[in-house]
């Protein structure tokens, strides 16, 4: 029988494919990914500028922060406005103790990841208490308060000057940009195979069921203030550590860094990106540090002047974000995925399901984890 | 055969969308991961200098709540910039000036300095704003040894031997509030006294100075604002400066805290002497703000005129002669320079406190290009500001203090009145109030150094400056 034009076309189903297919079990399966990530990233860095090595750490240390956020709105669905405040504790925390003690670098990093996730614990308590607008109001209150306490308390905090944070020596001829870089973008995969990971797990399962229907997750066994509390604390605590790379990023701590813009942005990012994805935080952190250079080359392009120049990185930020909305209500990740399936199912025949990968359970694809 | 799949055009629009949306995506990344510095001649091998020209860059903010003003500082730096290079530039160089928009968030100015040190290759850091936003980037470029000049703040911390390619231009918040201090104490004796002040590094270096100066019994209130939050009316400080008694009061403002702290005063009938630091009392800055201030809060055009008539008989500081004083010779250059070199700016803004800056600013930094000689690399520059700094010819009213050890500029100024019977200020937004000087020159530091008279002279424009358009 000769085959038809469609089976011909059908290449995701030959069968080598299916000896390249990632393995199951959820840590191997991270891990790999993440390894892959790491190879490509190591040789994107080896062989870029000082500077744009900079610009990758950068795009690093928001995917962290995006991460976590992403796992609170998406998987759990908790909204909070307030996550620059919980970046502010994780940098401060790294820079005070970079001023004061003189502890292991990794030490530092676990304090910071840990005082935030401590401080995402007591916000997290009156949180469960409150939904929607009300939760929003409440976080965005704390990415208003906290910074004026490090103004009123200024011998500790620095004041303006704020603190100065350093990043351990680089082995070798690495320039410090590239090196501070490849430990950024260690810990960004390190939390995303933990995340991915957790996402898997029981305790995975608790934060989509509480998001979908809280009674009945309740009475599934789940307690739902202790998982919204949970997953709170995590996300903070992603903040925390994402607060304190940017502190090594800039040199220094000052409230200056920590403003409201940068927590709207970051949940903006995070909705392009694609909200309960883990991957699509890496479009999210490109476009929070892209954006801004791209509207400047183009007002530059067309001449409009420093004025103009300003507010176009809002209007272009706004503008992507309509558009993304619009095409892929799912963010970036969501329509990237949504169009590979599409590609992938094209001539696999009729009765194929372009909204479900070939030769994959039913279950998986239907999951709304989206960790692929 | 499945309906949805090939008869919806939406999903065909979609898959469109975001591939366009992928392709640009990855067009942007890849176009700003592979652009390299810009080939240049490469005549030196010091970063940004070529035979034929110098690339400088600054970070200010250009958005924001600290744009309004000093927005304008960084196009008429570049309007000096015009000048010299319409005159040939320094030794056959021309000056071309990158200025980004850090929008005064020290994260921007990290990542923004980077770029210009790193990919634009900027020989200098040249007029970038803000305590913050610096403070931010000077362990950055003092370990990448790219100069950080003229660093528009007056923090005492720019002069700090650890960090040597750092330096301040304007005087010290500290100095200020040492004259100003010494002026309150000699003129206002036995008067109460209260203090309105940012409560930041600027609020406080300029209340280290005032209390040098005024006997702390004589401080009857002292109150302080948060510049990040200030949205409304400080009425709540003025009111407990009111219940205090303070028949004098001293502030450390920025113009729109100026505003917001003279009006509610007003509204409640209290007219106290005010006094205020150079940074929050330049007329055609905050004689606009008052007006619009007041023309939202009462909608009456008559009220909004006359609210600028409170900064009549202020007591401020000035270190260059204010833009009101429109027969100095300096103030008459600046007008002409600005009128010929940023036409745009002088119809937006006219000749100002931040144009005039900008302007003193950028010739100071030309005239230690020119004394760094032909052969320009950075340690030269930093040499020769520290060596000939002294000498430099400036709108200033004092020489700058450059050395080896003082990385300050200007360590003095004038007490001068504003009065609406000086000679008005002759600028597009109208501002009639003009200012007379209540004191000599003085002099100090940000140390124990008494307020003293300034007996040296003041620079007049040189035959360049004058001569040429």
């Amino acid at each position: 029988m000769t085959p038809s034009p469609s089976r011909l076309l059908s290449w995701s189903h030959a069968p080598w494919m299916d000896r390249l297919r990632l393995p199951t079990q959820p840590l191997a399966r991270h891990v790999i990914l993440a390894l892959g990530g790491a190879a490509i990233l190591y040789l994107v860095t080896s062989s870029l500028s000082p500077y744009n090595d900079f610009e990758v750490g950068e795009i690093a240390l928001y995917v962290i922060a995006l991460a976590g956020l992403s796992l609170l709105t998406g998987i759990n669905g908790q909204i909070s406005l307030g996550h620059g405040a919980f970046m502010a504790v994780g940098a401060y925390t790294t820079a005070l103790l970079m001023t004061h003690t003189h502890l292991n670098f990794v030490v530092e990093l676990l304090a910071s990841i840990g005082a935030a996730a401590v401080l995402g614990l007591l916000i997290g308590i009156p949180a469960t208490r409150l939904k929607g607008p009300y939760l929003a109001g409440m976080t965005l209150l704390l990415a208003l308060a906290l910074p004026p306490i490090a103004d009123k308390w200024s011998t500790t905090f620095g004041g303006d000057q704020g603190l100065t944070t350093t990043v351990p020596t680089a082995p070798g001829t690495i320039t410090p940009e590239r090196w501070l870089a490849w430990i950024q973008i260690l810990g960004a995969l390190i939390i995303l195979v933990l995340l991915a990971n957790l996402l898997r797990s029981r305790y995975g399962r608790a934060f989509r069921a509480v998001r979908d229907d809280e009674i009945a997750a309740s009475l599934a066994g789940i307690h739902v203030a202790r998982t919204k509390v949970m997953a709170f604390a995590i996300s903070a605590g992603c903040a925390g550590l994402a607060g304190a790379f940017l502190g090594l990023s800039t040199g220094v701590v000052n409230t200056g860094e920590f403003p409201l813009t940068l927590s709207i942005q970051l949940l903006a990012a995070m909705v392009l990106g694609g909200t309960g994805t883990l991957v699509g935080m890496w479009w999210g952190a490109i476009l929070l540090v892209y954006l801004p250079q791209w509207s400047t080359s183009l007002s530059g392009d067309f001449n409009l002047g420093s004025g103009a120049n300003a507010y176009l990185a809002t209007i272009i930020f706004g503008v992507v974000l309509i558009v993304v909305m619009i095409a892929a209500p799912t963010g970036i990740q969501g329509g990237l995925r949504w169009a590979w399936r599409h590609v992938a199912s094209l001539g696999s025949g009729p009765g194929a399901d372009p909204h479900r990968p070939p030769g994959r359970p039913k279950n998986t694809a239907a999951s709304p984890s989206g960790l692929t | 055969m499945r309906q949805s799949r090939h008869t919806s055009l939406g999903r065909y629009i979609r898959v469109l969308v975001t591939g366009a949306l992928g392709v640009a995506l990855g067009a942007t990344v890849l176009s700003a991961c592979s652009s390299s510095p810009k080939a240049a001649p490469a005549a030196t091998n010091v970063p940004g200098v070529t035979a034929t020209s110098i690339s400088i860059g600054a970070t200010v903010p250009l958005t924001g709540p600290a744009a309004p003003g000093y927005d304008e500082i960084a196009p008429a730096m570049n309007a000096v910039f015009d000048w010299i290079n319409a005159h040939g530039g320094v030794y056959g160089r021309k000056i071309h000036y990158t200025y980004l928009d850090d929008g005064y968030n020290p994260a921007n100015t990290a990542t923004l300095t980077r770029q210009l040190v790193l990919q634009d290759n900027i020989f200098a850091d040249v007029g970038s704003l803000g305590t913050p936003t610096q403070a931010a980037v000077q362990s950055f470029l003092n370990s990448q040894k790219v100069p950080q000049l003229f660093i528009e703040s007056g923090c005492n911390c720019w002069s700090d031997p650890s960090f040597p390619y750092s330096s301040g231009w304007q005087p010290p918040y500290t100095v200020e509030g040492k004259i100003l201090g010494n002026y309150v104490k000699a003129t206002f004796a036995g008067k109460k006294i209260g203090y309105l002040y940012q409560g930041d590094e600027f609020g406080t270096d300029f209340v280290k100075g005032l209390d040098m100066e005024i006997p702390s019994k004589s401080v009857v209130s002292r109150q302080t604002y948060d510049a990040a939050t200030l949205a409304g009316p400080l009425s709540n400080q003025i009111a407990a400066l009111k219940a205090a008694g303070a028949q004098v009061v001293v502030m450390a403002t920025i113009p729109a805290a100026t505003a917001l702290a003279m009006l509610p005063g007003a509204a409640i009938g209290y007219f106290p002497q005010y006094v205020l630091s150079s940074v929050g009392a330049d007329p055609p800055t905050v004689g606009p703000l008052l007006s619009s201030f007041t023309q939202k809060a009462t909608g009456s055009a008559a009220q909004a005129k006359a609210a600028t008539g409170l900064l009549n008989g202020v007591i401020t500081d000035a270190y260059f002669a204010p833009e009101g004083d429109v027969t100095n010779p300096w103030v008459k250059v600046e007008k002409k320079l600005l009128q010929d070199y940023a036409p745009t700016l002088y119809a937006k803004s006219g000749l100002d406190g931040n144009t005039q800056y900008g302007i003193a600013l950028a010739y100071t930094f030309v005239q230690a290009l020119q004394a760094a000689g032909k052969n320009l690399t950075r340690p030269g520059l930093l040499a020769a500001i520290a060596k000939s700094g002294k000498s430099f010819v400036t709108p200033g009213f004092v020489p700058l203090s450059y050395s080896n050890s003082v990385h300050y500029g200007f360590e003095g100024s004038q007490v001068i009145k504003l009065t609406s019977s000086a000679p008005p200020a002759v600028t597009p937004t109208g501002s009639w109030i003009g200012s007379t000087p209540v004191t000599p020159v003085e002099v100090t530091n940000t140390g124990s150094a008494p307020v003293t008279r300034y007996t040296g002279v003041t620079s007049s424009p040189p035959k360049s400056l004058t001569s040429t358009s």
